[in-house]
């Protein structure tokens, strides 16, 4: 038998409200494994060129993975895929809680959602069962209450995910969330539910997983559980002090990007660390399903007026809501975090597009006119947690940054302002002092991102090797097309990518293997990694996507760092594209070859 | 009679659910909560979790109402077993259990509950933080006393060194 799967894919047409069901090929199995493979086939064949992202003809993709919800280390997450309304390309996002393995209780891996419902509504999912609900009460609310309700109609134990009020007015970089904090679906998942009138799906499962060989697997995972309790990321720093524990790290190096990436050193950075949090907020160490890390934190600001309690917040939400506006209030940041939480945004690319709003606003391209009278500078945590409100609501200039930074860069004719690659705004880690992270970002397949090739690994942390995180040589260019094809690999089990800390190709090859029953080496594993970045690359070429899009803002590649650790350095882009195409097997202009895609079986599609 | 309890840190509980499907896997070998003998229930608002389970009550309600002795005491350890033979599935032992830890298998049609792994819990082994632990009862009632005196120590600490 084939293990780890349902080996059922829901498809639930909004449109006609009507729901059918695919069996999953053993060739897709062992083709595209689950996760990101599944959802990078279905959506390449069946969201055509040029499709809308905010109309019926897009669709929004729900996928687990033959890992998911099984012992194995970290395996409650699940991810949502679609094409983006932000970027206009691949657009993905992993979330973590509990709803994941649920899906798969409750008798799918995944949902296919398609078309538009006429009027709001949810879905209820248990146990084989799908059922079209009336949501027209729970439109408008937050996320903590749309799951309070949902699961007072539904089943106490259900686990619910769903949209605030972003996503509902088409916010393009709005979130889903789940469990009321966590979230996922950079490039506007949110605005995608929002359009087709869906606000929350809700889950509930007896149904259990079976893995080919029960007692093979579980000795595997018990040692897998070990190398993470030994690792000194997975077993010491990340469950200590969450993945803030990068924040003073990532400044003392020089490349804590500051105030709109104009520079690298923030001041601030020791009063917004994990250290700092840990000390002074954390109450509870939290975990998403399964999780042996729990790099989770439940924050308390008791009094003030950031009062709040919430989940968070984590290092990039430090940083996009923190740093990059300049903000070293850790109360300030934690209430932020809360209302992006509630109100369905996504964390990185409001603080982003905030901080864009603010260098408008202090160079004058923008005035207190736009803003509505609020001194729009750096540092100004008030206006900064005002936008996160103004930008949910579509108030005022937050209409206008709710589309992201690069539509409100060019709409004030400043270009140039907005960090963004492929008009996903970068996160936390000013490549100009860790070249190979510069060169992940430019060729990452959903735009601005640093979890198809996480290069802080070995640039910084010396996993699984040091790299000297200046040079820009062969063998890091390697290591980038490495880690973007074991990420995507990972990305289709699906484990948590910080299981990578701790765990080599081989384990999650093995680990799949005794639970599929279908076996993988782990130099096959890894091309079917290759394989997925090839389509998902297939995908952005379609839309028009060349070389020239692969490209990180002017700032970075032309104006050296002015200070600090990576002081004078810029990326080098136009120069290690050549041969990262080389090494991928891509023409010069970022297109598979014939070839490539031959030998990764893909010229059928 | 062996006196080592399952006992529950809640400050450290993180909700991860890993003891559900390490009772899962060592009583069925399937990877499924709802036939986990330990079951996690969370407040996703506050960040709590609370793990229930079986507490081996003594006396135990569920054994006085069983009507067929198919519930029965372990002389040696006191840990409340089931016969599954003597099992009429009436299910009054789920009725009256008064953490609702007697669960039930709507597949196979049978109650389960926890037999804390003749001796060597796996969710004990497994979970990441320690918030679960099967100890000597005397022990862990002696870390907890020394605990909240040490509170106190160091209370009076602060004073007496401010003092002087």
């Amino acid at each position: 038998m084939v293990g780890g799967y349902v080996g059922k894919i829901l498809r639930v047409n909004l449109t006609k409200q009507k729901a059918s069901i695919h069996e999953i090929s053993k060739e897709w199995m062992v083709k595209y494994i689950g996760g990101e493979g599944f959802a990078a086939r279905i959506l390449y064949t069946e969201v055509p060129k040029g499709t809308d992202p905010l109309s019926p003809n897009n669709k929004l993709i729900i996928m687990t993975g033959p890992l998911t919800g099984t012992l194995a280390p970290s395996s409650g997450r699940y991810l949502v895929a679609f094409k983006s309304p932000l970027t206009g390309i691949w657009g993905v996002g992993h979330i973590g809680g509990h709803w994941g393995p649920e899906l798969k209780f409750a008798g799918f891996d995944g949902i296919i959602i398609e078309g538009r419902a006429e009027k709001p509504v949810y879905l209820w999912i248990h146990d084989g069962d799908v059922e079209f609900r009336d949501a027209g009460h729970i439109w408008g609310k937050l996320v903590p209450e749309t799951e309070n309700i949902i699961r007072e109609e539904t089943d106490p134990e259900a686990k619910v995910l769903s949209i605030g009020p972003a996503g509902e007015k088409l916010v393009k970089i709005s979130t889903i969330i789940s469990e009321c904090s966590r979230a996922g679906g950079r490039g506007g998942a949110g605005a995608v539910m929002g359009s087709k009138n869906l606000k929350a799906i809700a889950v509930r499962g007896t149904g259990g997983i079976d893995v080919a060989y029960p007692d093979k697997f579980y000795d595997i995972v018990k040692e897998m559980h070990e190398k993470i309790r030994q690792n000194p990321v997975t077993g010491q720093a990340l469950p200590k002090y969450g993945t803030a524990v990068l924040v003073n790290i990532i400044n003392q190096h020089g490349i804590f990007p500051t105030r709109n990436f104009q520079t690298g050193v923030f001041p601030g950075a020791d009063k917004i660390s994990g250290e700092t949090l840990a000390e002074k907020y954390l109450v509870m160490r939290r975990a998403c399903a399964f999780c042996p890390i729990g790099c989770g934190r439940f924050t308390v600001v008791p009094s003030g007026p950031y009062t709040v309690i919430t989940e968070g917040p984590e290092y990039e939400t430090i940083w996009a809501l923190g740093a990059s506006c300049g903000v070293d209030n850790l109360e300030a940041i934690a209430k932020a975090n809360y209302l992006c939480n509630i109100y369905g945004l996504e964390t990185i690319s409001t603080g982003a597009t905030i901080a864009t709003a603010m260098e408008a606003f202090e160079r004058g391209y923008i005035t207190t006119k736009e803003t509505d009278g609020t001194e729009l500078r750096f540092g100004n945590a008030d206006a900064m947690i005002a936008m996160v409100e103004r930008i949910a609501k579509r108030e005022g200039i937050g209409d206008l940054l709710a589309e992201g930074s690069k539509v409100f860069a060019e709409k004030v004719s400043h270009p140039e302002i907005s960090m963004n690659v492929k008009g996903l705004e970068l996160p936390a880690y000013d490549p100009r002092g860790v070249k190979g992270h510069g060169l992940a970002y430019a060729t990452s397949n959903r735009g601005g991102c640093h979890l198809r090739a996480y290069m802080i690994s070995p640039e910084i942390l010396g996993i699984p090797k040091k790299l000297d995180r200046f040079k820009e040589n062969e063998e890091k260019i390697e290591m980038v097309k490495y880690l973007q094809d074991l990420f995507a690999a990972i990305n289709s089990l699906v484990l948590c990518i910080f299981t990578v800390f701790a765990l080599e190709p081989k384990d999650y090859a093995s680990m799949l293997s005794s639970a599929t029953g279908i076996e993988f080496t782990d130099k096959e594993f890894i091309r079917v990694g290759e394989r997925i970045y090839n389509l998902q690359r297939l995908f952005l070429v379609r839309e028009g996507i060349t070389s020239k899009d692969d490209r990180l803002p002017a700032r970075l590649e032309k104006e050296p760092m002015p200070e600090g650790p990576a002081k004078g350095h810029i990326v080098p882009i136009e120069r290690m594209l050549p041969k990262y195409y080389r090494i991928r097997g891509w023409d010069e202009d970022g297109k598979p070859t014939k070839e490539k895609l031959e030998e990764l079986e893909l010229v059928s599609l | 009679m062996s006196s080592r309890v399952l006992i529950l840190d809640p400050l450290k509980c993180t909700g991860c659910r890993i003891c559900e499907l390490a009772c899962s896997y060592i009583s069925r070998k399937s990877f499924n909560p709802a036939i986990s003998r330990i079951r996690v229930i969370t407040w996703f608002e506050k960040g709590i979790s609370i793990p229930i389970y079986c507490q081996q009550c003594d006396p135990a309600p569920c054994l006085e109402v069983c009507p067929t002795g198919a519930l029965y005491r372990d002389s040696e350890t006191g840990v409340i077993l089931w016969n599954k033979d003597k099992c009429i599935g009436c299910k009054a032992c789920i009725a009256i259990c008064p953490f609702g830890a007697i669960f039930y298998d709507p597949k196979e049609k049978l109650i389960t509950k926890c037999d804390m792994c003749n001796g060597k819990p796996l969710c004990v082994e497994l979970c990441p933080t320690g918030a679960l632990s099967y100890e000597e009862a005397l022990r862990i009632i002696d870390v907890k006393r020394r605990e909240a005196a040490s509170k106190f120590y160091e209370l009076i600490t602060k004073l007496t060194i401010v003092g002087k």
